[in-house]
């Protein structure tokens, strides 16, 4: 479904060049859930980011369902990124001034759904994910937890075929950060492949197959 | 690109960004609106108004809505009974005055003039009119500052323009002299050709116009008498036309009526002189370069705003692309905020220009010496000034955010630069 071959990513900073991706062979199957860990510096967001089509890689392919992504446009990554792509952010992304119902329609209406068709599909995800109440909440009124819950219901609303995690319980306590692995592990077994970076191990056992990376380089595979 | 899309997107974020934006910074970036919109309209309409000020005047207190002159090459105005008489059938004309006009020299203080001493006299026009008709036209009367008004019986007294006194125009000027110690009562020497008459001063008037303000009035029958017309022809027929009536139609009306073959037929716009009408259109330029000043600095003010703005949103604009949210849908949002600042700032100053300044200063016109100021405000040209504001301000928002929007996402979202 995702391939790479010989992925790298050089970071130029007037004449000083920064390798931080190696040569990266990877792939992942339909219906994987895969935890991406390594120490900080390792490179696993900056691989979250070619892999997701939100950066361009140095050298090397990124083969998405068949497509050599090095061959599109912006515009076509873009339009990738909306219908097949789901992305959970650290710091959870929402739109400060959008309710929750509001930020989960965006990426409906954008794909061309009607408003009162794109806020009744989020209305019932948000509600499947226990924010019933909270819908006409703006994100300032809502706890940590609840807002990365708000986005990885944005995320999934459109059934998107990959959903990315950035450290997605990086910002959040405990109880929080359960209740959303258990979201991703019922998003899993409804058949989600889901790539996670993550630096908790307890978290990463969770997923099917964790690959560590250290300066750049996958140096092992568990699972 | 242009998508409906796009656009219904935009609108959806502009709205929401709106609504919960903070109403300080929010009534800050209107009340620049509204006040560029003032400078847009308020300065160079003042400008105009007070031009437009004394035009006006020159219509009320001397040749109505349409006059009739002699040709270049005459005294007066030939068949001028006929005319009248015509100018009378016209169901548009409400009311006319017949004016008598012939310069004169007035000399005060003769009789105590030694042997030797300067003679104290002024150089004005002597005006015969039918004081009731003259009052019916232009209201004369109201202008009266000491003594009173001609009544039809006024013999051998007049009223004097205030620019011929020097009490009311204190001036030393070798090329325009003012007679000296004469107010009501005084006994003054009107000298019309080679006639000369000695007259009482009745009354004082004091107007904006210097048609009235460097005349003397009498009684027209004396006036006849004085320059010696007994034709009935007179130099001056002046008319106000009824409600709504164009001045226009009836100036072409008497030309085709065959007027223009022994007079000359002019609506109050034709007759302003050329000066006047350089001086609007200088008024206008000026105010045009004011306005284009207040136009750029709106222009600035919104560009920081929404640069600043897009730049602390940097980080969720990259969000926003990064979960596929078009950027041209990002930069619609802003071209709204914008179009919805002007707009805004636009509505409320049309309401402020029409529903309180345009009135207050006709009730109250800034006091100028040769015109009462008014604030001249065309609907028309208004709405253009709005269109300017409007497109300036959609130039102005969608320049930063695309700016901002351009940027790497990832760039945006990790706040790289």
């Amino acid at each position: 479904m995702i391939e790479t071959r010989q992925l790298e990513k050089t970071f130029k900073n007037g004449d000083v060049l920064t390798p931080v991706l190696k040569g990266i062979d990877f792939k992942v199957r339909e219906g994987e859930w895969i935890a991406i860990m390594g120490r900080s510096g390792a490179g696993k967001s900056t691989f979250l980011y070619q892999i997701s089509l939100l950066d361009d890689p140095t050298k090397g392919e990124v083969i998405i369902d068949g497509h050599d992504t090095h061959t599109m446009t912006a515009q076509e990554k873009m339009n990738f990124r909306l219908s097949k792509f789901g992305f959970v952010f650290q710091d959870y992304a929402l739109l400060p001034e959008l309710t929750a119902l509001e930020n989960v329609a965006l990426p409906l209406l954008m794909q061309g759904l009607g408003k009162a068709e794109g806020y009744a599909i989020a209305k019932k995800e948000l509600e499947r994910a226990g924010l019933g109440a909270r819908i006409n909440s703006i994100p300032s009124r809502l706890s940590g937890g609840e807002q990365q819950r708000v986005s990885i219901v944005r995320a999934v609303a459109h059934r998107p075929k990959v959903l990315f995690a950035d450290e997605p319980t990086a910002n959040l306590d405990n109880d929080s950060s359960r209740r959303i692995m258990e979201i991703f592990t019922e998003l899993h077994r409804a058949g989600q492949t889901l790539i996670m970076v993550t630096h908790e191990e307890q978290y990463a056992k969770l997923a099917g197959r964790i690959v560590h990376l250290d300066d750049g380089k996958i140096v092992g595979t568990t699972g | 690109m242009f998508s409906p899309l796009n656009i219904r997107l935009g609108f959806f974020l502009a709205i929401r960004a709106l609504r919960r934006a903070s109403l300080w910074t929010t009534g800050l970036i209107i009340f620049v609106m509204v006040l560029t919109f003032l400078n847009l309209v308020v300065v160079s309409g003042i400008l105009v108004g007070l031009i437009q000020g004394a035009v006006d005047a020159v219509r009320v207190s001397y040749t109505g809505d349409v006059i009739v002159t002699p040709l270049n090459d005459k005294n007066y105005i030939e068949n001028s009974a006929n005319l009248i008489a015509l100018v009378k059938t016209l169901n548009e004309v409400d009311v006319l005055s017949a004016r008598y006009r012939e310069g004169g020299i007035l000399e005060a203080n003769y009789k105590t003039r030694k042997e030797g001493d300067k003679a104290n006299t002024a150089a004005g026009q002597i005006v015969g009119i039918d004081p009731a008709d003259e009052q019916a036209l232009t209201g004369i009367a109201d202008g009266i500052v000491e003594g009173s008004f001609l009544t039809e019986g006024d013999y051998d007294q007049v009223v004097l323009g205030h620019y011929l006194l020097k009490q009311y125009l204190p001036i030393e000027s070798p090329a325009f002299s003012t007679l000296e110690n004469v107010g009501i009562g005084s006994k003054i020497r009107l000298k019309v050709g080679n006639v000369t008459r000695e007259v009482t001063v009745k009354g004082i008037i004091k107007t904006k116009v210097d048609e009235v303000s460097l005349s003397v009035f009498m009684v027209d029958s004396q006036m006849r008498s004085l320059i010696g017309r007994s034709d009935g022809n007179v130099d001056e027929i002046a008319m106000k036309l009824k409600p709504g009536v164009e001045p226009a139609s009836v100036r072409d009306t008497l030309k085709r009526s065959g007027v223009d073959r022994y007079a000359k037929v002019q609506t109050y716009e034709d007759a302003q002189p050329q000066f006047l009408k350089d001086i609007i259109e200088t008024f206008n330029l000026l105010g045009n370069v004011f306005s284009s000043i207040g136009l750029v600095v709106a222009s600035i003010t919104i560009f920081i705003v929404i640069f600043i703005n897009a730049l602390t949103r940097r980080k969720y604009i990259g969000i926003l692309k990064g979960i596929g949210i078009d950027g041209k849908a990002i930069e619609f949002s802003y071209v709204f905020q914008s179009i919805f600042y002007a707009l805004l700032g636009s509505v409320i100053g049309l309401v402020l220009v029409y529903a309180i300044l345009v009135p207050m200063f006709a009730a109250h016109p800034i006091d100028f010496p040769f015109s009462d100021g008014i604030l001249v405000a065309p609907l028309d040209q208004t709405l253009f000034r709005v269109g300017l504001l409007v497109f300036s301000t959609l130039i102005a928002g969608y320049i930063p955010a695309w700016m901002i929007i351009r940027k790497n996402t990832l760039d945006s979202i990790l706040g790289r630069n």
